[in-house]
């Protein structure tokens, strides 16, 4: 891969249905741009599943399998960073909330290990309720680790 | 492929190999469908080969857990055997790796049952 591609800025935006194929869709998506961006196979598989995680709680959690509402999903690199948005339309929920995983009380349950997991694998995670209603999501992978 | 998962006796131990992705929706449902058929079946010792699992997500996980909890609650034992780096360390960062009994060898999998 030349250093022009690598750093080449790029951005994909799309409006997906509420449903299983557009997490794989957003995660095949990412895998592109983050390949293109020079990641080592370990961020790209961090990545990937942080992507998934994500997209999961907006068709499952967000917006219910919804055929009614979207999820906004965009991915962009430049030279310093990747860049993902996701943004569904449900009801949002407080991610502080969220029980610990690891706690030892949580550890035999079947569920809530996605927003810990995308912690784990990206720099930065953000979280935003939106007015009227939805949540953003961001999260940032820099490309030469801070 | 999503995932596959194909069931054979060795001695009194199911072996269950498990390849693809075990992720939400097809795959976890297919890993928790094949261990309740085989609690409801009495099976006792259940080693799940997932040597040729290429990735797993948090439903997946779930399906793991679920599946221990389930197996041991029937007075039966659940083991892991053949981990990818990838599997090992997602049960590793979510403390689950030492919950698990985790065997490389499918023999010595088989004989920790006696």
């Amino acid at each position: 891969m030349s250093n022009h591609s690598r750093h080449e800025a790029e951005t994909v935006e799309r409006s997906l249905d509420s449903t299983l194929e557009s997490v794989d869709y957003a995660e095949e998506i990412t895998m592109g741009l983050a390949k293109r961006a020079g990641f080592n196979e370990d961020d790209l598989s961090k990545i990937g599943m942080a992507v998934r995680e994500s997209m999961v709680n907006a068709v499952v959690h967000g917006n219910r399998y919804n055929a009614n509402k979207k999820v906004r999903f965009s991915v962009s690199k430049d030279a310093e960073s990747l860049t993902v948005r996701i943004v569904d339309e449900g009801e949002g929920f407080d991610v502080e909330s969220v029980p610990d995983p690891l706690a030892p009380e949580n550890l035999f349950r079947n569920s809530g290990r996605g927003i810990f997991l995308i912690r784990s694998f990206m720099d930065d995670f953000r979280v935003r309720r939106l007015e009227p209603g939805g949540m953003e999501v961001t999260l940032i992978k820099h490309t030469v680790s801070k | 492929m999503s995932v596959k998962l194909t069931s054979r006796q060795v001695g009194d131990v199911s072996v269950v190999d498990v390849a693809g992705r075990i992720t939400l929706g097809e795959g976890s449902t297919a890993l928790r469908d094949a261990l309740r058929d085989m609690v409801s079946k009495n099976h006792k010792k259940i080693l799940l080969n997932l040597s040729e699992v290429s990735y797993i997500d948090s439903s997946g996980i779930g399906e793991l857990v679920s599946g221990f909890t389930s197996v041991t609650n029937s007075g039966g034992q659940l083991k892991l055997l053949g981990l990818t780096k990838r599997v090992k360390d997602l049960l590793q960062i979510t403390k689950l790796y030492t919950v698990f009994d985790v065997h490389e060898d499918e023999s010595s999998a088989i004989r920790s049952f006696a």
